[in-house]
């Protein structure tokens, strides 16, 4: 039964998929300006267009298009850029080194901050803690993190001079190096995060404080902290992991501002020069790229929901 | 009144929104000065010592964009919100009515729309139509519909199994019937509140979509793009930078405020 509902996800996961990434290649093909003429410059003869084209595939009808497009992309092979003139897939797994760690720290850094404030102040709730938690966890979710990211420049790179302004010097300078880039973007990206976590990890801890098995817990005359953080808080978890799941377009977004404004090689700034350059290909490939992550990552959150909570199982069929 | 001053976050809410619109209309038909105008001899001059908040990189004076800025920002939103919870809200009691295999197939669209983030959207749009105020209405929008749609459904489906539209039923209301007198009043708090803090949620990306050069074109100020001409002076102005986005944080900080104490006000099952 299980197997059978998480079979049926996955086939919507598939449809999910096909049906995003004919909506983006419709999308770009829209576009106007040929990416042969763009590639050509205004001096071409009319001959050497036509067979740029031709050689690009685009003398090809859409359908044609996207499915010769969609069945090398299941190859890896996405196509060659037109300004940068190296094949896409090269291009997108080069940034990926820079987008990845930075993410993942940022989400490390949004849980170290957010799970320890939202225990805290669910745990001493109404105490003046829990107030200033919960401030501080609204201001967090208002501060755009571009915003933050210039903040942070402004005391660590100009003021103190402790961090670089933005720029990669690439891992092959040295791990230091290269995680000192992205201290300060990673602050920036998981600032808001960490207020969207600190609330929902509050409001979990809150409600589990209430069943059974902690006030078991607590009358067997465990102290109350060792009820709150043995007991409780990994069973609050499950929530605190879902919004964490959900968060990841936010993430998404944030990463495109924010590597744009410290300057850094991720796929948020490619995306952000291949619009400017009209590099369609690249675009189209980024774009799916990050929404086929999100997609992944929304059945991931089903799955979860599914292992934990055995309604589900029986109720969905 | 009294019942205001007894709920905090609701009263701060209120007065922040309060107090932007406020701005935001005044710009229209008054700023301390014209804000695109350009005086170079008193460029990058500190708060106070020209105009209130400072002048930018053209002299131009910051408090004056901030106002215009406002209503831009807010217009902006408004709009991409008033569109995305209109369809959305549409959609929702729509497939609540019928349910059945429409419900998959309008969750599965939700879905795909959700899956690309408005950001990369923008990108897309803005790619063919040119960056404006428009693209940006348009991919917000985009973006919203799918949020109001899944929260109209969410509640629209519970008012459904209540006993008062079970009698509508057996009455012979028709579907549509019912869903104008019975459904949309009754979830119409759920949506108000869904309207704040989204409203909170298109400022954010407003002003990163005019961060990137996706919004409004120059000379229009807005909050987003102050703050990315203000990223150049970084070390010589930094007023420039924290002006803008202290009218980002204050905006989105005001309306999830008020959104919060609307849901403790409007929707007392989900006090916790």
């Amino acid at each position: 039964m299980i197997l059978l509902l998480i079979a049926r996800r996955f086939l919507g996961l598939l449809l999910t998929l096909l049906i995003v990434s004919v909506l983006i290649f419709v999308v770009m093909d829209l576009l106007p300006g040929d990416p042969a003429s763009v590639m050509l410059g205004t001096s071409a003869t009319p001959e050497t267009l036509a067979a740029l084209q031709r050689q690009l595939g685009l003398d090809q009808p859409l359908a044609v298009r996207y499915v010769t497009w969609a069945l090398a992309a299941l190859k890896g092979d996405l196509g060659t850029s037109y300004t940068y003139g190296v094949p896409v897939a090269g291009l997108v797994g080069e940034r990926l080194a820079v987008t990845v760690p930075l993410s993942l720290l940022a989400v490390a850094l949004s849980i170290i901050i957010a799970i320890p404030l939202g225990v805290i102040s669910a745990g001493r709730r109404n105490s003046l803690v829990d107030y200033g938690a919960s401030v501080l966890s609204q201001v967090f979710i208002a501060v755009p993190g571009f915003w933050v990211g210039l903040l942070l420049v402004m005391l660590f790179s100009v003021t103190l001079g402790w961090m670089p302004a933005g720029g990669f010097p690439g891992w092959n300078a040295g791990l230091w190096p290269a995680l000192k880039a992205l201290i300060l973007p990673a602050v920036a990206l998981a600032l808001p995060q960490a207020g969207v976590l600190t609330r929902v990890t509050r409001t979990a801890v809150l409600e589990v404080m209430n069943e059974d098995f902690v006030r078991t817990a607590r009358s067997k005359g465990l102290s109350e902290k060792t009820a709150l953080w043995v007991h409780a808080v990994p069973n609050a978890l499950v929530p605190v992991v879902t919004i964490l799941g959900l968060q990841f377009t936010f993430l998404i977004a944030g990463a495109v501002l924010v590597e744009n404004v410290f300057n850094l090689p991720g796929l948020g700034r490619l995306a952000y020069q291949a619009l400017t350059q009209r590099d369609i290909i690249v675009m189209q490939n980024v774009i799916l790229f990050f929404s086929g992550l999100v997609i992944i990552m929304n059945f991931l959150v089903d799955l979860a929901y599914l292992a934990i909570d055995p309604r589900l199982r029986a109720g969905v069929r | 009144m009294r019942y205001l001053l007894r709920r905090p976050i609701l009263l701060s809410g209120l007065l922040i929104t309060t107090f932007l619109f406020v701005v935001a209309l005044l710009s229209l038909v008054w700023t301390p000065l014209p804000p695109t105008k350009m005086q170079i001899v008193s460029k990058l001059k500190p708060p106070l010592s020209v105009g209130l908040l400072g002048t930018d990189h053209f002299g131009r004076d910051i408090a004056s964009m901030l106002m215009v800025g406002a209503w831009n920002s807010l217009s902006t939103s408004l709009l991409a919100v008033a569109i995305g919870a209109t369809l959305g809200t549409l959609v929702g009691v729509f497939v609540a009515a019928v349910r059945g295999f429409t419900e998959t197939l309008v969750m599965r669209g939700c879905d795909i729309i959700f899956a690309v983030p408005p950001i990369l959207s923008a990108m897309m749009l803005g790619a063919f139509m040119g960056p404006g105020r428009f693209t940006a209405i348009i991919a917000i929008a985009v973006f919203m519909v799918p949020v109001f749609a899944r929260v109209t459904l969410g509640a629209a489906n519970q008012i459904w199994t209540r006993d008062y539209v079970t009698a509508a039923i057996g009455m012979g209301r028709n579907r549509a019937k019912i869903t104008i007198t019975h459904i949309l009043p009754n979830i119409s708090n759920q949506i108000i509140v869904q309207v704040t803090i989204q409203l909170g949620l298109a400022i954010l990306t407003e002003a990163g979509l005019s961060f990137l050069g996706l919004g409004m074109p120059p000379p229009t100020p807005t909050w987003g793009r102050m703050l990315s001409d203000a990223q150049t002076y970084l070390g010589q102005a930094p007023w420039m930078a924290l002006m803008p986005g202290m009218a980002i944080a204050l905006a989105v900080l005001g309306l999830n405020m008020l959104g919060d104490g609307l849901r403790d006000l409007l929707d007392p099952r989900d006090q916790s």
